[in-house]
């Protein structure tokens, strides 16, 4: 027991998929437990990608050799006076929460689920509800400490090596391995938001409502995939600014586990009308109504459901996220989701968003506009289907999030992302693309 | 003033696990294994930052028995109980032969460990008050072919506990014997363990908190293993040796 640390790594291989659950790879899942380990890891040779809590969709952290890094899961450091966080890799926001809501601190960002590690949240410069405010999480990110393929460790930031912090910042974890970072959390009053809820007839009252509320800290709208001609675009529009008054009792919701996969066949139009219809008409009044909330409810409420994925069937699904800039985003969302419609297949969850500024690291999704994530069970008939929106994405200058992605070609990363270029480049100059490959990066050649 | 509690062999995941689990109910921590300040400064800011309670650091070799009595008055702040979580699996076969591996063996998981309990049930039995909990192992139980060195270290450390118990229960100092059987750790993370028999370290640090908090005197994690080797111990020997090759 105890002592013998000689042994610093141990491995496991099976078939692995992401969140979606497609696709799968036979691959070897190793754990980094120290520095050392990971070092001699690098030496190996064979090309591998790190891994966090397998949150992201797609294939960005799949390979056929994976580095889990959250065994590094220790806080190293916080400075009550400006919020400064140190922390590993493998911290998952949830452990942040639990520290520090009830000591009157929030996360800066946030993505929908706090089930991400540190580093899978810079590695997807993962954004929220507060995006058209307060931007990308890597934002907040002071300095990142990482090891590169020599399995040197260096620390960047926006002023130290700032090429490495703006390719590692939504880089998937392909410029090395994320070990540390320090970032600042956010200070609230409360740990209850003040809700406002408004149910819309049909986009351009859902882009209104965004508009109206730009102000409001929190926003994001559900959207009726299933409503079509002058309906198209309707939802429910909710935001929320944290409250003043000192209530810090935050108690973390348990979570009710999908203990197996639900039949393929489960998720079907019928069911997922129906969900539409009701959770469309929950919302009685046609005007706006004010409620308290807490945390988990308004920012997480897919956690509450462990393993919802598992809905969707064995053959998992896909989350075809886009964004388009903001003088296309109402002609461009009409065409997406009339094609869509053309096609008969319906999406099951639809998620609208208005983003704020792009910022400057090489491959960050977000860039002023609308986006929209819409969920799909893989079903034949799907993939064509998601290579007719492409093109309709990529001739209005849009583009696909990385960490949703599992099926995007080449011409189409290269069309909505500048920067991937010079991501390859700095890639290419490093040596990094030899030794941290996923099976995204090897399909789009990052 | 918040009281503490003392963890021998705090390097190990159990180890780690049970401070989590105190410091989460308000006690400040003393952390002690070989090189402590360096092998345990993260572990410490961590859990420091997640708890803000008090955690010390203090370097120990459980092998130098001369050391234990300076080492436990130097703490200042006399801890409110004491969590001897050292084990040393060793080498079976290299035992079998080499006397330094056996007695490394022996020393470790019961010697050096009885010898550091007993300065302390001595401070305990004068101050009237505190706990004690020793982490032994299910191998104690019966002797068997695979572990008996091993097993027999931890038999005699169950056996000691047994006799400390009766000898500190009317001063007012609680014994518990703690018989782990699989914990899935950072070691043993990718090794397939039957799940129903597997604890992790949280598991067993929740469970010990709990049974001392009301004073049990000998638990099993999992409680399981309490009938699994209540049948073991029931086979008849001459069976036992000639089918039990585990």
């Amino acid at each position: 027991m105890g002592e013998s640390a000689s042994v610093i790594m141990r491995q496991k291989v099976r078939d692995f998929s992401a969140w979606g659950r497609y696709p799968r790879v036979h691959g070897e899942l190793v754990y980094g437990v120290s520095p050392e380990g990971l070092a001699s890891l690098l030496k190996s040779g064979d090309p591998f990608i790190p891994l966090g809590n397998r949150r992201s969709y797609g294939d960005s952290a799949l390979a056929a050799r994976m580095l889990d890094v959250r065994p590094c899961n220790y806080m190293l450091d916080f400075d009550p006076d400006n919020g400064l966080l140190h922390a590993q890799a493998g911290v998952l926001l949830s452990d942040i929460l639990e520290t520090f809501v009830p000591r009157g601190w929030f996360l800066p960002v946030t993505p929908g689920t706090k089930y991400i590690t540190v580093g899978g949240a810079i590695a997807s410069d993962v954004h929220g509800k507060n995006h058209h405010l307060d931007g990308c999480f890597s934002r907040w990110v002071k300095e990142i400490s990482i090891m590169l393929p020599g399995g040197q460790v260096v620390s960047c930031s926006r002023s130290k090596k700032p090429e490495l912090f703006l390719a590692t910042c939504g880089g998937q974890g392909l410029t090395g391995v994320i070990l540390e970072a320090k970032f600042y959390l956010k200070k609230i009053d409360s740990c209850l938001l003040e809700q406002v809820t408004v149910r819309t007839n049909n986009l351009m009252e859902t882009f209104d409502a965004f508009e109206q509320y730009r102000n409001m800290p929190y926003s994001v709208a559900w959207i009726d995939g299933t409503a079509k001609g002058p309906k198209t675009g309707r939802g429910i529009f909710t935001s929320a600014s944290f409250m003043k008054g000192g209530d810090f009792d935050y108690r973390p919701h348990g979570s009710m586990d999908i203990p197996v996969d639900f039949p393929t066949f489960f998720m079907n139009k019928a069911l997922l009308s129906g969900f539409n219809f009701l959770y469309y008409h929950r919302t009685q009044e046609w005007v706006s109504y004010q409620q308290v909330v807490d945390i988990d409810t308004f920012f997480y409420p897919l956690d509450r459901i462990g393993q919802w994925n598992r809905l969707y069937g064995r053959r998992g699904f896909v989350q075809y996220h886009f964004i388009l800039p903001k003088r296309q985003s109402l002609d461009g969302i009409l065409e997406i989701m009339r094609e869509i419609d053309r096609s008969g297949i319906s999406p099951y969850l639809a998620v609208l968003k208005l983003y704020g500024m792009e910022n400057r690291n090489l491959l960050s999704f977000p860039l002023e506009g609308y986006g929209l994530a819409l969920d799909f069970k893989i079903q034949k008939g799907l993939f064509d289907l998601l290579d007719r929106l492409d093109n309709i994405v990529a001739a209005r200058g849009g583009r696909l999030y990385l960490t949703k992605d599992s099926r995007m070609n080449r011409k189409m990363v290269e069309k909505g992302y500048p920067g991937v270029w010079q991501f390859r480049r700095f890639r290419r100059s490093h040596d990094m693309d030899k030794m941290f490959q996923s099976l995204q990066s090897r399909r789009l050649g990052l | 003033m918040m009281e503490s509690v003392l963890i021998l062999g705090a390097k190990s995941d159990i180890g780690k696990a049970l401070a989590r689990e105190y410091a989460r109910h308000g006690y400040d921590l003393i952390l002690a294994a070989r090189d402590a300040g360096t092998a345990l400064r993260d572990f410490a800011s961590d859990l420091r930052i997640r708890s803000q309670r008090n955690v010390i650091l203090r370097s120990l070799d459980i092998l130098s028995v001369e050391a234990h009595e300076d080492f436990y008055f130097s703490l200042g702040k006399r801890p409110a109980g004491v969590i001897c979580v050292i084990g040393y699996m060793g080498d079976q076969t290299a035992a079998s032969k080499d006397f330094r591996e056996f007695k490394r063996i022996t020393d470790t998981n019961y010697t050096a460990v009885a010898c550091f309990l007993n300065v302390v049930a001595n401070d305990f039995q004068r101050r009237r008050k505190g706990f004690i909990i020793g982490i032994s192992s299910v191998a104690g139980d019966r002797g068997r072919k695979k572990n008996y060195i091993y097993g027999a270290s931890k038999a005699a450390l169950s056996a000691y506990l047994s006799g400390l118990r009766a000898r500190l229960y009317p001063h007012g100092v609680h014994v518990m014997t703690v018989k782990p059987g699989f914990v899935k750790t950072r070691m043993t993370m990718a090794m397939k363990l039957p799940p129903i028999l597997t604890a992790t370290p949280e598991d067993a640090a929740r469970q010990i908190y709990t049974a001392q908090k009301k004073d049990k005197d000998v638990i099993y994690v999992k409680g399981r293993w309490r009938l699994i080797m209540g049948i073991i111990r029931l086979i008849p020997e001459r069976i036992f040796k000639a089918y039990c090759n585990f």
